[in-house]
C-alpha cells in the first residue's frame, strides 16, 4: 500500500521498542467484545488508473449545462491561476497557523483577505472567513444577541435567501433566539412592518439581504437609522462581487456584513467549498467570532502577522465563547483572495457590467416573447424574478433538452434568472428561441 | 533571498496593470451606469491591488515559501491527524464534470454526484458501526454542532424537555463545551481519574432526567482508550442519555473497532483527520454525522436517498433537526475522502489505525527518558509528555516547540490537554516512515541535551525561521487587521 511505509522490519523493530509482540497487543486493553473481527463491506483497492475511469463513469452520469441559475451561486469566470497557486503542498497540507514562525504565507494572505473584503464591504473589521454564507450569517445573528445581552429576538426578511433562513432559523431553535419575518411588498422589504415590528424595543438585530433573492437592489436608505433608534443592529448579507458597483454595507450604515465569497470567481462545485465572510464595525469586534490575524513585528523588529484577539474564542472561552467555529474556509479565502487580486477593482466593476448586460438583454427578450413579464419593476443586477403564462417546468424541460439549466423555481410561475459574465449570446439566444417555441 | 520576501500585495500595485482577461461585451445595450439609480451605487472605490498575473503567481509562490505543510516535513501536531494528503485525491475533486454543478441542477443531471455523496456516507457507516450518515456539515466543530442539534431534538421529539444538559469530561477541547452552549446546553462536567480516563464513580451521580447525554471522544484527549465504555454506554443510556462520539481521534482504531458498537447513537467524523483531505491551513473541511438506527430522519436536510431503481435523490424531512448548510456540505472535500477509500479499499483501511498506533507507541517509548511521560503503559494514535524529564533547566515545552522549527519540524500541539502544565502533544500518523520518526527522535533528543547544556539558544529559538517569535501583545492591544490600519 502505497500510503504505508512500514516493511515487516520496521514492524517488528518497532514493537520491540515499544516493549510488545505483536500488533494484536496495540489493542490488548480493549475488551474483545468491541473488536472488530469481519471484513469490512467495502469494494477493494482500485489503481489510479482504475479510480480515474470509475469517476470519469460517474462523471458521465452528470450533466453539463449552461448555467442560468443563481440564488446565492453563480457560474462567475476562475482565473487559470489560482488552482496551482493554492495546490501548492506548503498552502494545502498546513493546518491553522499555530506556530507563527513558519505560517507567514498563511496568516498574510488571512491578513491580505481581511483587507480586501473591509475595501468591498466598508467594513472596519473581519476575520479569517467563514464555513459559508448561511453560516456566516447564521453567526452575525448571534453575534447580535450577544451583543444586546437581554434581547433574543431578531428580525429577518422575506427577501432573504431561502437557504439562509433556514440555516438561521435552525441556529436560532437551539441557540434561544426567535426570528421574526419582515414582510415583503412588491419584492422588497416591506419598511413599514419593520418600523412595527421594531416598535417594541426586543430587537437585537435585523437581516437584509443586498442584492436580495429576487436579484432586486433594495432601497434601504433610513433603515440603520430606524434600526439604531431602536437599539437593533443592522446586518446586511451581501454578494460581495456585486459590493464593486453597489452601495456597500457600511455606506448604508450596517453594523455587520456577512455572505458567501463564491461569487469571487469559486466554481459552484455542487454546493461547496465555498467561503463565508464575516464583516463588522470597531465596536463589536469583541463579538466577532472566528480566527482573526493581525500584524506585528518579531524580536528582530521585522514585520510580521499573527492571530490575535484570541480570548475571543472558544479554546480559551469554552461554554462561554459566542461561536463553536476553530479554524475557518482557509484555503477558500486564499482563493477569493487571489481573485480580487487578479481582478482588482477593474475587474470587479468589469464582471458586473458584463453581467449586468446580459441579464438585462435576456430579460428584455424573454419579456418580448409575450411568454413572461418581470415579476416585480424594480432595479436588478444581474438575476431576476421572472413570471411565466408557461408552466416554469416545462419550461426548464425544454431547456434542459437544449443543455440548458433555465433558472431556479421558486414559485408555481415564477423563474429566478442569473447571467454572468461566462454566459454567451448564442447561449441567452438558445434560451429565447426556446421559450419562443414552446 | 526567498526568506527575505515581505512585500503585501497591495504594496506590488501600479496603476494601470490588469491582472484579468474578459470576454467581450456579447449584446447591445444593457448599460449598468445609466441602469442603477445613483442612490444605490458604491461611493468610494475599494482599495483593491493593480497587478499583472505573473506579479500574483510569484507574489504567492513567495507567501507559500514561508509556510510548512505536511508536504514539507513531519508534522506531529497531536489531535490533528497530520497524515499525507494524497494527490489524486485532488485530481477527482478537480474533475470539470462535478465543479460545474450548480446546486439547484435537477437530481437526474446530477446523478455520478449524489452517487459519490451515498456511496462515502455508505463507507462511513460501515466503518464506523452507524445507520446513516450526513455529509453535509463543512467542519468537525460544526459536525459536533449538528450531532448535538441532533441530540436535543430526540429529546425535544420524544417531549422530554426537561433534557438541557450535557456531559462533558474535563480533559475535552473547548470546542465540546462551546458547541454545547451554542446549542443551548448547560455543560456538566466529569472529572478525569489519574490517567485521564472518566472517572465512573464521579459519573453516576451526575446521571439524572436533565441529562441529554455526554460527548466523548475515545480514545481520548491524551491518546488513552477508555476501557470502561461498555458501562458508560450503560449507566448512560439507563438514565435515557444519548452517547455523542467526537471523531477527532477516529484514526487511533478506524479499522480495529468502531464508535457504533462501543455504544455510541451520534457521532462526527473529520474527514481532513482521518480521511487525509488537506487541512488547506485551517479549512475547508467536511465533518460528517452519523447516527444509530432509530434516529436517521432527525439527520439535517437535504438527505440523500436511493430509490428501489437505483436512482438518487434528495428527500427533506420535516422531522428532521433542521439545515445546517447552504446544500450538501462541502462537496469537493466529499470527493476527496471517496477518492482515498477507494485506494485503500477494504483491506487497508484496517491497516491505518493498527499503523498509527505503532508509530505512536515507537516515539513514546523511544523518547520517555529524555521527556516526562505522565502516563504509562501503551497509548494509541497519540501520546502527550508533560516537558523535559529534567526540570531544573528552565526550558519550557514553548521554548522546545520553537526550537523545533530549527530543525525543519512543524511543532506537536503544546499546552493542551490541561491536565498537565507542560503538555507536548504527539501525534505521528501512520503514513511516516521509521526513518522520519527516528531522525524526529534523535532530533528530540538534541534539543533535550541542549536544554542542559546550552539552555539560551532553545529559549531564544527559532532563529532559523523567516521570522523569529513575534510580539503577540502589540498585535492584540494595538489590532491591525488590515492593510488600510497597518498604513494607518
Amino acid at each position: 500500500m502505497k500510503y504505508f511505509p512500514h516493511t515487516q522490519e520496521d514492524i517488528e523493530q518497532m514493537l520491540q521498542v515499544a516493549g510488545l509482540k505483536s500488533m494484536d497487543d496495540l489493542y490488548g486493553e480493549i475488551p474483545a467484545q468491541l473488536l472488530f473481527n469481519r471484513e469490512f463491506d467495502l469494494p477493494e483497492a482500485m489503481s489510479e488508473v482504475e479510480i480515474r475511469k470509475f469517476i470519469e463513469a460517474l462523471g458521465k452520469k452528470n450533466s453539463r449545462l449552461a448555467c442560468f441559475a443563481g440564488a446565492g451561486v453563480e457560474d462567475h469566470y476562475s482565473p487559470s491561476i489560482i488552482n496551482p497557486i493554492i495546490s501548492r503542498g506548503e498552502f494545502l497540507t498546513a493546518y491553522t497557523p499555530y506556530q507563527p514562525e513558519i505560517s507567514q504565507g498563511t496568516l498574510q494572505y488571512i491578513f491580505e483577505y481581511q483587507s480586501m473584503i473591509c475595501e468591498l464591504t466598508g467594513m472596519d473589521v473581519t476575520n479569517a472567513s467563514m464555513y459559508d454564507g448561511c453560516t456566516a450569517t447564521a453567526e452575525a445573528m448571534m453575534m447580535a444577541v450577544a451583543a444586546a445581552k437581554k434581547r433574543n429576538k431578531v428580525l429577518m426578511s422575506a427577501t432573504v435567501n431561502p437557504k439562509v433562513k433556514k440555516v438561521v432559523e435552525t441556529y436560532a431553535q437551539y441557540n434561544g433566539a426567535v426570528i421574526e419575518i419582515i414582510a415583503e411588498k412588491d419584492g422588497v422589504t416591506d419598511l413599514a412592518d419593520l418600523e412595527a415590528k421594531l416598535a417594541g424595543d426586543d430587537v437585537a438585530g435585523v437581516i437584509l439581504a443586498q442584492p436580495n433573492f429576487y436579484g432586486i437592489i433594495e432601497d434601504y436608505a433610513g433603515v440603520a437609522e430606524m434600526c439604531h433608534a431602536k437599539k437593533a443592529l443592522m446586518i446586511m448579507n451581501a454578494n460581495p462581487s456585486a459590493l464593486a458597483v453597489l452601495k456597500t454595507p457600511a455606506e448604508w450604515g450596517a453594523d455587520i456584513a456577512c455572505g458567501d465569497g463564491q461569487t469571487l470567481g469559486i466554481p459552484m462545485n455542487y454546493g461547496g467549498p465555498y467561503v463565508g465572510y464575516l464583516a463588522c464595525t470597531n465596536a463589536l469586534v469583541r463579538k466577532l467570532p472566528g480566527r482573526i490575524v493581525g500584524a506585528t513585528t518579531d524580536v528582530d523588529g521585522k514585520r510580521a502577522f499573527v492571530l490575535t484577539l484570541q480570548a475571543r474564542e472558544q479554546h480559551i472561552r469554552r461554554e462561554k465563547a459566542n461561536s463553536n467555529i476553530c479554524s475557518n474556509q482557509s484555503l477558500m479565502a486564499l482563493y477569493v483572495t487571489i481573485y480580487m487580486s487578479l481582478m482588482g477593482y477593474k475587474g470587479l466593476k468589469e464582471v458586473n457590467k458584463l453581467s449586468y448586460a446580459g441579464a438585462h438583454y435576456l430579460a428584455e427578450q424573454l419579456v418580448a416573447t409575450g411568454k413572461c413579464s418581470m415579476a416585480f419593476d424594480k432595479p436588478f443586477l444581474n438575476e431576476f424574478a421572472l413570471k411565466t403564462t408557461v408552466c416554469p417546468k416545462t419550461i426548464q424541460a425544454a431547456l434542459l433538452d437544449n443543455g440548458i439549466l433555465g433558472g431556479v423555481r421558486i414559485a408555481d410561475d415564477t423563474l429566478l434568472i442569473c447571467v454572468t459574465e461566462q454566459r454567451t449570446k448564442e447561449e441567452m439566444d438558445l434560451f429565447i428561441e426556446t421559450v419562443k417555441n414552446l | 533571498m526567498i526568506r527575505n520576501y515581505d512585500k503585501l500585495i497591495f504594496e506590488l500595485s501600479k496603476e494601470g496593470r490588469v491582472g484579468y482577461s474578459l470576454p467581450k461585451k456579447q449584446v447591445e445595450g444593457g448599460c449598468m451606469c445609466c441602469g442603477i439609480p445613483e442612490n444605490l451605487r458604491r461611493e468610494s472605490a475599494p482599495l483593491l491591488p493593480e497587478v499583472t498575473e505573473f506579479d500574483v503567481v510569484r507574489h504567492y509562490t513567495n507567501l507559500s515559501n514561508k509556510n510548512f505543510g505536511v508536504d514539507t516535513g513531519f508534522y506531529p501536531l497531536g489531535s490533528c491527524t497530520m497524515k499525507y494528503n494524497p494527490r489524486i485525491n485532488e485530481e477527482m475533486a478537480a474533475h470539470p464534470a462535478f465543479t460545474q454543478l450548480h446546486p439547484s441542477m435537477p437530481t437526474e443531471c446530477a446523478q455520478g454526484a449524489l452517487e459519490v455523496y451515498y456511496n462515502l456516507a455508505a463507507s462511513l457507516a460501515e466503518v464506523s458501526g452507524l445507520a446513516e450518515f450526513t455529509l453535509n456539515p463543512y467542519a468537525g466543530a460544526h459536525g459536533e454542532l449538528t450531532g448535538l442539534m441532533i441530540m436535543r431534538q430526540y429529546h425535544i421529539q420524544r417531549g422530554d424537555l426537561k433534557r438541557t444538559k450535557v456531559i462533558v469530561p474535563d480533559s475535552a477541547h473547548g470546542t465540546n463545551p462551546a458547541s454545547a452552549a451554542v446549542c443551548g446546553l448547560q455543560i456538566v462536567e466529569v472529572k478525569s481519574t489519574a490517567n485521564g480516563t472518566v472517572d465512573v464513580e464521579d459519573l453516576k451521580p451526575l446521571l439524572d432526567d436533565t441529562i441529554a447525554g455526554i460527548m466523548m471522544t475515545n480514545p481520548n484527549t491524551l491518546g488513552i482508550f477508555e476501557t470502561e465504555i461498555p458501562e458508560i454506554s450503560r449507566l448512560v443510556h439507563e438514565c435515557g442519555g444519548l452517547l455523542y462520539y467526537d471523531g477527532a481521534n477516529l484514526n487511533a482504531v478506524l479499522g480495529k473497532c468502531r464508535p457504533g458498537d462501543m455504544g455510541f447513537d451520534i457521532m462526527h467524523i473529520n474527514l481532513h483527520k482521518t480521511f487525509s483531505t488537506p487541512h488547506g491551513g485551517g479549512g475547508p473541511g467536511d465533518g460528517p454525522v452519523g447516527v444509530r438506527a432509530g434516529l436517521e430522519h432527525l439527520l439535517p436536510n437535504p438527505q440523500v436517498k436511493k430509490d428501489e431503481n437505483g436512482r438518487f435523490y434528495l428527500q427533506c424531512d420535516e422531522k428532521s433537526a433542521g439545515y445546517v448548510s447552504n446544500f450538501l456540505g462541502n462537496f469537493g472535500i466529499i470527493m476527496r475522502a471517496y477518492t482515498y477509500i477507494l485506494t485503500l479499499g477494504r483491506e487497508n483501511v484496517k491497516m491505518v489505525g493498527p499503523l498509527a498506533v505503532l508509530n505512536a507507541n515507537y516515539v513514546k517509548e523511544s523518547l520517555k527518558g529524555e521527556y516526562y511521560l505522565p502516563i504509562e503503559g501503551v497509548c494509541k494514535h497519540e501520546f502527550v509528555f508533560d516537558g523535559l524529564a529534567d526540570k531544573s533547566t528552565g526550558v519550557t515545552t514553548l521554548d522546545i516547540a520553537k526550537r523545533l522549527l530549527d530543525y525543519g519540524y512543524h511543532a506537536p500541539t503544546i499546552y493542551f490537554p490541561l491536565l498537565f502544565h507542560q503538555s507536548i502533544m504527539i501525534e505521528p500518523t501512520e503514513t511516516e516512515s521509521k526513518e522520519t520518526l527516528d531522525e524526529f527522535i534523535a532530533v528530540m533528543k538534541k534539543v533535550a541535551q541542549e536544554a542542559i547544556e546550552n539552555p539560551e539558544i532553545v529559549k531564544s529559538a527559532p532563529h532559523s525561521t523567516p521570522v523569529r517569535r513575534l510580539d503577540e501583545t502589540t498585535a492584540a492591544r494595538f489590532p491591525k487587521t488590515t492593510y488600510k490600519q497597518l498604513k494607518g
